[in-house]
C-alpha cells in the first residue's frame, strides 16, 4: 500500500504566506482576510492567479456558521475566468494534497492552496464537539480539551511524561513565537513560573491549550521545470502521505500516533527521520511529545521553530501553515531537509505528513 | 506519466425520505459494500477512501468523516473529504480518480452521501449571511427567475419543463433504487401540481433524499483482473466560477461551457449529440434539461427545448437519452447526487443498468452542478481503453 515514491513527477512549495494569526478579526470577513494573503502569495514570485493551473481551498462551514462558506471565499482569488478548482472540508494541508497529486498526475504545472478559518465567531468547544460520533458520543458533550485531558493522563499514567514536560514544550513553543511576526501568542516564561498556572482541565494547565485564533494562509506549487523557474530554492516535496485512525477513544491507545508513524513510513521518511527542521501541528502541549516519539525525531531537530500550533491555532489553517512554515527555511537556505505535519479530529485522530528537501530528489541521505 | 483510470465497482443504496432503518454509516456501508462486492474487492483492498457530501448542516455534524473513519475500513489509510456544493459528487469522484492517474493508488473507494433527513436543507441552506443576498426559499427559489431568463431568452413553450418531470420520473420506475416511483405520472399530473417558486411546480423539483453513492476506481493493472468490464475514464474536469458578478450568465454559465469542452477535448468528442450514447446530467429542476442540453453542447443555444419536446431525450425513442434512472428529478440525496450521475453513466458503460440500460452504450457522458449554477464537474466514461 506504501506509494512508490520513485519516478514521481517532482512537485516543489515555491511561495507561502499568511496573515497575522490574531484572536480575533471580526472587522473582516473570510473575503477580506484572505485577499491579502492570496495577493502576498503571488506577488512573492511575480505570478497571477491566470498563472495557476489549479485551485484548491480547505476550510469549514462550522466555524462561522455558513454553509458553503468556501463559495464566497473564491472571490478573494477571483474565478473568472472560470478555474478548474476544488474545496475539501479539512485544513488545507489537505487541499495541499490534492493539489499535489493534481500535479503529480500532470494534469496542472501550477497550484494555488488556501485555506482559511475563524474560531472567533462561536463557542469554538462546543462547535468541535458536533465533529464527534453524533449518536454515541456528541450527546455527552466532551468538548476538545476535556478529551485532550484524557490523553495526557493517559502519558503520564503511562510514566512517558511529567506535567514538567508539557510545560516545557509550551514555554519553548512561546518563547520560539517571539521571533515569529505572525504568532499570537509569545512570551517568555520559565517553566517553574508556568508551572504556578492553574488547570484548565486537569493535567491541562492553561498554558498547555492552543489559543483561539482567526487566520489564512496560502501555499503555490510548481511542477518540474516551472518551479525552478519561479523560486531560486524549491522546497521540493518528496514525500507526502496522511492517515486516519479510529474514531473511537477507548479503541485507540491516546499515548501513541500510529497514523502519524504510518504517514512518515508513506512519505519516504525513515525513522529517526533525517531533517533538520520539524513543524508538528500539535494543538496542546502534550501532544508534541507523542509526535515526537512516533515520528522517531532526534533530540537535535528543531521543532516548531515558528512557535506551532501554541503560538497561533487558526482551524482549518494551522496545518497548512506548519507546511509553509517548514518550505520557508528550504527556501530560505536555512534548511536543506524538513517535515510538516497536520493533524485533524480529536486527540490527532488523523494526521499528515511533509517531506520537502532542497533537491527533488531528497538530497544526500 | 498519468496512469488509466477505470471504474470497477459500483453500488448505492435505496433512496428514500426517511431512511430510519439505517444511521449515517450504515447509509455509506450500504453502498460501499455493494461497490467493493461488484469490484470483487473486500476492505482491506482498498489504498484509499474519499468521501464527499453537500454541507455538514445537512445533517448536524461536523466534518463527519472523521466518525465514518472506522465505518468505511479507513482506518490506518488516507482518507479525504472533498466538498464542492452540489457538484460534490462528481468533484469527489474526481479527486479519487487523481489518487489513480497520479499513481500514487491503485485502488480507491469513494462515497458520497446526504442523510436530509437528520437535518433541513431548506434551513441550511437558507442561513442569512451579513453582506450577502439572502437565498430565503432555498436553491428553488435561487435558480428560479434563472429559469424565467432562460423561457424568456429561449421562446420555449411554457410546457417543456412539464415534459422533463414527465419522462425523468417514467424513467425512474426502471430503476429500483429511485426514491420516487409514481407509476400515475402524468403530463395533466405535473401540470396541475402546486406552484412552488414560478415555473417551478412541486412535481418539477427534486425530491429530499437520503442516499449513498460508492465507486471502486482501479488503475489499468487492477480494471484488467476483473471479470466485469471497466468503465475507462476518458477525461474529467472541474471547472467554478464565482456566484455573482455584473454580466454573469447564470442561464447558460461559461464555467459548464469550459467544463464540458475540456473534457470534450480530452475524450475527443466534437460532436456530443452524435458520439456520446446516453448522459447523466444533473436536473433538479425539470428546466435545467434544455437549459444543460444548450451548455453542454448537445444544442445550439436557445434550441435546447427542442429536443426536449422532440422526445430526443427519452430512454424510449430518444437518440440522446438523458437520465435514464430517473435522475435528480426522482432522488436527490444532495451530496451523493453527482455521483448518482457519475456512477449511472459507469453502469451503462458496464452494460449493467438493467431495465434502465441504453443498447449498445460505448460512451457516457456524467455531470453535477452546484453553488449558484458556478460549480461543474463532469466524466466522459467509455468502454474502449484510452
Amino acid at each position: 500500500m506504501s506509494p512508490d515514491s520513485g519516478g514521481r513527477r517532482p512537485v516543489a512549495v515555491v511561495s507561502f504566506a499568511q496573515s497575522s494569526q490574531v484572536r480575533r478579526q471580526d472587522h473582516r470577513n473570510d473575503v477580506e482576510m484572505l485577499m491579502p494573503v492570496v495577493e502576498e502569495v503571488f506577488s512573492r514570485i511575480g505570478v497571477t492567479k491566470n498563472d495557476m493551473g489549479f485551485v484548491c481551498s480547505g476550510s469549514s462551514d462550522y466555524l462561522v456558521g455558513t454553509p458553503f462558506s468556501f463559495v464566497s471565499a473564491l472571490d478573494a482569488v477571483g474565478a473568472w475566468p472560470p478555474m478548474r478548482e476544488s474545496h475539501v472540508e479539512m485544513d488545507g494541508a489537505w487541499a495541499l494534497y490534492e493539489a499535489w497529486t493534481m500535479l503529480v498526475a500532470g494534469d496542472a504545472d501550477t497550484a494555488l492552496v488556501y485555506s482559511f478559518g475563524r474560531s472567533s465567531p462561536g463557542q469554538l468547544a462546543k462547535i468541535l464537539t458536533l465533529q464527534l460520533d453524533p449518536y454515541y458520543l456528541a450527546p455527552l458533550w466532551p468538548d476538545p480539551t476535556a478529551l485532550a485531558a484524557l490523553q495526557a493522563r493517559a502519558l503520564l499514567d503511562a510514566g512517558l511524561a511529567g506535567e514538567e514536560d508539557f510545560a516545557e514544550v509550551a514555554a519553548r513553543s512561546r518563547r520560539q513565537a517571539m521571533a515569529n511576526p505572525h504568532a499570537q501568542l509569545a512570551f517568555n516564561r520559565s517553566v517553574e513560573e508556568l508551572m504556578k498556572d492553574d488547570y484548565v482541565v486537569a493535567p491541562l494547565r492553561r498554558h498547555t491549550l492552543p489559543p483561539i485564533t482567526d487566520g489564512a494562509a496560502a501555499v503555490v506549487l510548481a511542477a518540474g521545470a516551472r518551479a525552478r523557474d519561479l523560486c531560486e530554492r524549491p522546497a521540493w516535496i518528496t514525500g507526502i502521505d496522511h492517515r486516519i485512525e479510529t474514531h473511537a477513544l477507548g479503541a485507540r491507545d491516546l499515548t501513541d500516533s500510529p497514523s502519524t508513524r504510518l504517514a512518515a513510513e508513506g512519505a519516504a521518511l525513515g525513522n529517526p527521520p533525517d531533517v533538520q527542521v520539524a513543524e508538528l501541528h500539535a494543538p496542546y502541549a502534550h501532544q508534541e511529545l507523542i509526535l515526537r516519539r512516533a515520528l522517531g525525531l532526534a533530540p537535535q531537530v528543531e521543532v516548531s521553530p515558528s512557535g506551532g500550533a501554541l503560538a497561533a491555532n487558526a482551524l482549518m489553517v494551522a496545518g497548512l501553515i506548519r507546511i509553509g512554515e517548514a518550505a520557508r527555511r528550504i527556501m530560505d537556505g536555512s534548511a536543506s531537509r524538513a517535515l510538516a505535519h497536520a493533524t485533524s479530529g480529536p486527540c490527532l485522530q488523523q494526521n499528515l505528513v511533509c517531506a520537502m528537501a532542497d533537491s527533488a530528489t531528497g538530497g544526500e541521505r | 506519466m498519468a496512469e488509466r483510470c477505470a471504474v470497477v465497482g459500483v453500488g448505492q443504496t435505496k433512496h428514500a425520505a426517511k431512511r430510519h432503518d439505517v444511521s449515517i454509516a450504515g447509509l455509506l456501508r450500504e453502498a460501499a459494500q455493494r461497490a467493493l462486492e461488484d469490484a470483487e474487492l473486500d476492505w482491506p483492498d482498498v489504498d484509499a477512501v474519499v468521501i464527499g457530501k453537500a454541507p455538514d448542516m445537512f445533517e448536524g455534524v461536523m466534518m463527519p468523516e472523521l466518525y465514518l473513519a472506522p465505518a468505511l475500513g479507513a482506518v490506518g489509510k488516507p482518507m479525504i473529504r472533498v466538498h464542492t456544493a452540489g457538484s460534490v459528487g462528481g468533484s469527489t469522484a474526481i479527486v479519487a480518480a487523481h489518487l489513480v492517474t497520479s499513481g500514487v493508488h491503485q485502488r480507491v473507494l469513494t462515497v458520497a452521501f446526504e442523510k436530509q433527513s437528520d437535518s433541513d436543507a431548506m434551513w441550511a441552506l437558507s442561513v442569512p449571511q451579513p453582506f450577502s443576498a439572502p437565498l430565503l426559499a432555498g436553491a428553488g427559489g435561487y435558480f428560479a427567475p434563472i429559469i424565467r431568463a432562460y423561457m424568456r431568452r429561449s421562446g420555449a413553450p411554457e410546457d417543456t419543463g412539464i415534459k422533463v418531470a414527465v419522462k425523468d420520473r417514467r424513467q425512474a420506475l426502471k430503476n429500483p433504487y429511485a426514491h420516487l416511483h409514481q407509476p400515475d405520472i402524468s403530463y395533466e399530473k405535473v401540470r396541475d401540481s402546486m406552484m412552488l417558486w414560478d415555473p417551478i411546480r412541486f412535481e418539477e423539483t427534486c425530491p429530499s433524499s437520503d442516499g449513498a453513492a460508492a465507486l471502486v476506481l482501479g488503475d489499468e493493472r487492477v480494471a484488467a483482473s476483473k471479470g466485469k468490464p471497466p468503465a475507462w475514464v476518458h477525461g474529467m474536469a472541474m471547472r467554478s466560477e464565482p456566484t455573482m458578478f455584473a454580466g454573469r450568465d447564470q442561464v447558460n454559465p461559461k464555467a459548464g461551457r469550459d467544463c464540458a469542452a475540456d473534457v470534450y477535448a480530452q475524450a475527443g468528442i466534437t460532436d456530443p449529440r452524435r458520439q456520446i450514447d446516453v448522459a447523466e446530467v444533473y436536473v433538479p429542476f425539470s428546466w435545467y434539461e434544455p437549459m444543460w442540453l444548450e451548455n453542454l453542447g448537445f444544442a445550439s443555444e436557445g434550441e435546447g427545448w427542442k429536443l426536449t419536446d422532440q422526445g430526443a431525450t427519452a430512454l424510449d425513442g430518444g437518440d440522446i437519452p438523458w437520465n435514464c434512472s430517473g435522475g435528480v428529478l426522482s432522488s436527490n440525496p444532495i451530496g451523493a447526487s453527482g455521483m448518482l450521475r457519475f456512477l449511472e453513466a459507469a453502469m451503462q458503460v458496464r452494460g449493467q443498468a438493467g431495465e434502465h440500460q441504453v443498447d449498445g452504450v460505448r460512451r457516457a457522458l456524467g455531470h453535477a452542478y452546484g453553488g449558484g449554477s458556478q460549480f461543474f464537474s463532469m466524466w466522459v466514461l467509455g468502454t474502449d481503453k484510452p
